[in-house]
């Protein structure tokens, strides 16, 4: 068949198609809702998706590749490995000397650990924030601007001065009409100055980033912690090409100043962010494969209805298609007429579907950081297009293969 | 001349079940240009069967059938489509318009199928619709069509794509006495002008409008013979 006549097949045959559709109004409407199903939840699931993805990969670019994470716990470690390392020591300000004193592939370390206090400025006051404490070199190691004011500094850090950089979050909620700079808080029952602000960081699957606040780790460990927990590590690296390197090293003076014996395995866990993507793209992919599945199936029963109703539409224009064959249509007319019919059929139902979409897609951004991809659109599209073509091509073909006598002798 | 119509010695048979059907025995006819021939019998003689064949719709099991010299026993199914697209204008019983459609989509049909432009078409189905005289019925559906005009879009259907034959089988059957001489009026009218027409029917009134009667009886021919007193156009009118 040549393209110019295919072409001219497919305009007669879309004029067709939609005399048909036109012509069982409220029966199209009926089948579309399949498909229209369908597409709506396989684009939403897919819009999740994306946005899982993206929100998870937005936490992670502010973590840093660079950073390794020394702690007591593997973040990916089987139940086993897990109750075993248990018994292991803490972690403690003496490592973390060692670590910075003999360090010599660090950009920069801090110590860290974390806890839940009230804060409290006059009469404003919230339950509970993320206390943290760190070093002066937090700043750089987590990648953090400051809105206002100014980190503390080593000098703060060493000699456990009472001073706190804000979060965001608890910065613009107990100073809505003031700056914060220099105001006194108070962290629990402890009084702190407070130098800055740490610029917004948002927020990572409704929690928020910028609820806390950073104190020097010497006046933490005073002042809040439970000695039991103990406190990890974080290092930044000071190439990122040589991250297996830096991992070697700090091995090697952790094992050291831990004393682990010689052939004995580490009884501490250094954790980087590559597993972190590595398993949540394992799990992420899992999650993805299902949803998607689920949704398709609905998708899948939307075909089944166009197929059904493609049957009964062969069937009933059995005289139609004798008629046509008797005055000259050929086969592949025929099928291609079914087939445009049962595609238009589907095609519309897609088209409806990203049009509810849409605005649950926005719905959907409330929660995760994301808009409904054009790329979900064209694949939405498609698959519409295609569920028609093949749930359409069985009974094109059956009205295709139909004998002209028969045909027409079909009342 | 070549005939139009060259059919020698076919033979069609059915299976029903475990029964074979001999609808067809051994058929020879020729038909020339510009004839105007009936074929007759009673239900079960074949001459459904021969009209199918005839009109492409149905292959003989065995014998030669040439259209136009052209062997068309052994074409494929897209062939045949082309042949009947191309060579034969059907006129029915039924009509057999497309419900949905006007009457000038219902005779532009054969021309969709022949990939004629849509301006083209158009012009020639309007100007096979006037042939008939229902320039002023275009845009009726069938159902807002009488009986008889139904059967004239049906001829100009047949008509438009200038066929080599028309085929009708038992064209008044479905209407009225008067309607139907109308309607045989119009075959006349269509001979007259160098149409070569195939009449199917079981009514001796009707055949007699024709030159030549075909009989059938059990899948042969049982007579071919010339009409002498032929019903002349417009006799009844």
């Amino acid at each position: 068949m040549r393209l110019t006549d295919f072409s001219y097949e497919i305009k007669e045959g879309l004029g067709i198609s939609f005399q048909a559709i036109r012509g069982n109004k409220m029966r199209s409407v009926l089948t579309t809702l399949g498909i229209v199903i369908g597409i709506v939840s396989v684009t939403l699931m897919g819009t999740a998706i994306e946005g899982m993805s993206r929100s998870f990969n937005e936490m992670i670019s502010k973590i840093g590749a660079d950073v390794l994470f020394v702690q007591k716990f593997s973040w990916f470690s089987s139940q086993e490995d897990f109750e075993a390392s248990r018994n292991r020591k803490n972690l403690d300000l003496r490592q973390f000397k060692a670590v910075r004193e003999q360090g010599s592939t660090i950009a920069a370390v801090t110590p860290f650990t974390a806890t839940g206090v009230p804060i409290k400025y006059r009469s404003l006051s919230s339950d509970r924030i993320f206390l943290i404490g760190v070093n002066e070199q937090y700043m750089q190691v987590g990648g953090l601007n400051m809105e206002m004011g100014r980190f503390f500094s080593e000098t703060e850090s060493n000699g456990s001065r009472p001073v706190v950089v804000l979060g965001y979050t608890v910065a613009e909620k107990l100073f809505p009409n003031e700056t914060p700079l220099g105001k006194y808080v108070k962290l629990g029952s402890y009084t702190f100055r407070v130098v800055g602000v740490i610029a917004k960081q948002g927020s990572f699957l409704g929690m928020d980033m910028d609820n806390q606040a950073l104190i020097p780790i010497t006046n933490f460990l005073q002042r809040y912690s439970n000695h039991r927990r103990g406190i990890e590590i974080r290092v930044k690296a000071a190439n990122i090409n040589d991250l297996e390197n830096t991992k070697e090293e700090l091995r090697g003076i952790l094992r050291k100043v831990r004393d682990v014996k010689p052939g004995a395995k580490d009884d501490f866990a250094i954790n980087q962010q590559e597993m972190f993507i590595q398993t949540f793209n394992q799990i992420g992919g899992v999650i993805a494969a299902i949803g998607l599945f689920i949704t398709a199936l609905s998708l899948f029963v939307g075909a089944i209805g166009i197929m059904n109703i493609m049957f009964v539409s062969v069937t009933e224009r059995t005289k139609e298609i004798g008629i046509r064959k008797a005055i000259g249509a050929k086969r592949s007319t025929i099928l291609l007429q079914f087939l445009i019919e049962s595609a238009a059929l589907s095609l519309i139902g897609g088209i409806i579907g990203i049009i509810i979409s849409y605005p649950l897609s926005l719905l959907i951004n409330q929660v995760l950081p994301t808009s409904m991809p054009i790329s979900v659109v064209a694949i939405a599209i498609l698959i519409s297009l295609v569920v028609g073509v093949v749930s359409g091509f069985l009974p094109a073909n059956r009205a295709s293969k139909m004998d002209p006598v028969e045909a027409l002798r079909h009342e | 001349m070549h005939p139009v119509i060259n059919i020698k010695n076919i033979k069609k048979t059915y299976v029903m079940g475990s029964v074979e059907v001999n609808a067809l025995v051994d058929v020879s006819v020729q038909i020339q240009k510009n004839e105007y021939v009936a074929i007759m019998g009673p239900s079960g003689s074949g001459k459904s069967t021969l009209m199918n064949v005839i009109g492409c719709l149905d292959t003989p099991t065995s014998g030669l059938y040439e259209f136009n010299t052209v062997n068309v026993s052994d074409m494929n199914d897209n062939e045949l489509a082309k042949i009947r697209n191309k060579e034969i204008g059907f006129v029915f019983q039924t009509f057999n318009l497309l419900a949905r459609s006007d009457a000038l989509h219902n005779v532009e049909l054969p021309l969709i199928y022949s990939g004629m432009k849509k301006t083209d078409r158009k012009l020639l189905a309007a100007e096979a619709l006037a042939h008939v005289k229902l320039e002023d019925r275009m845009h009726h559906k069938p159902n807002e069509l009488s009986g008889g005009q139904r059967q004239r879009v049906a001829i100009a259907r047949a008509l438009v794509t200038k066929p080599s034959i028309i085929l009708a089988d038992e064209p008044t059957g479905n209407l009225d006495s008067k309607t139907g001489v109308e309607i045989m009026g119009l075959f006349n009218e269509l001979h007259a002008q160098g149409n070569t027409i195939i009449l199917v029917t079981h009514e001796e009134d009707i055949a007699r409008h024709a030159h030549r009667i075909i009989r059938l009886r059990d899948g042969l021919i049982e007579s071919d013979t010339i009409v002498e007193d032929r019903v002349l156009p417009g006799a009844h009118a």
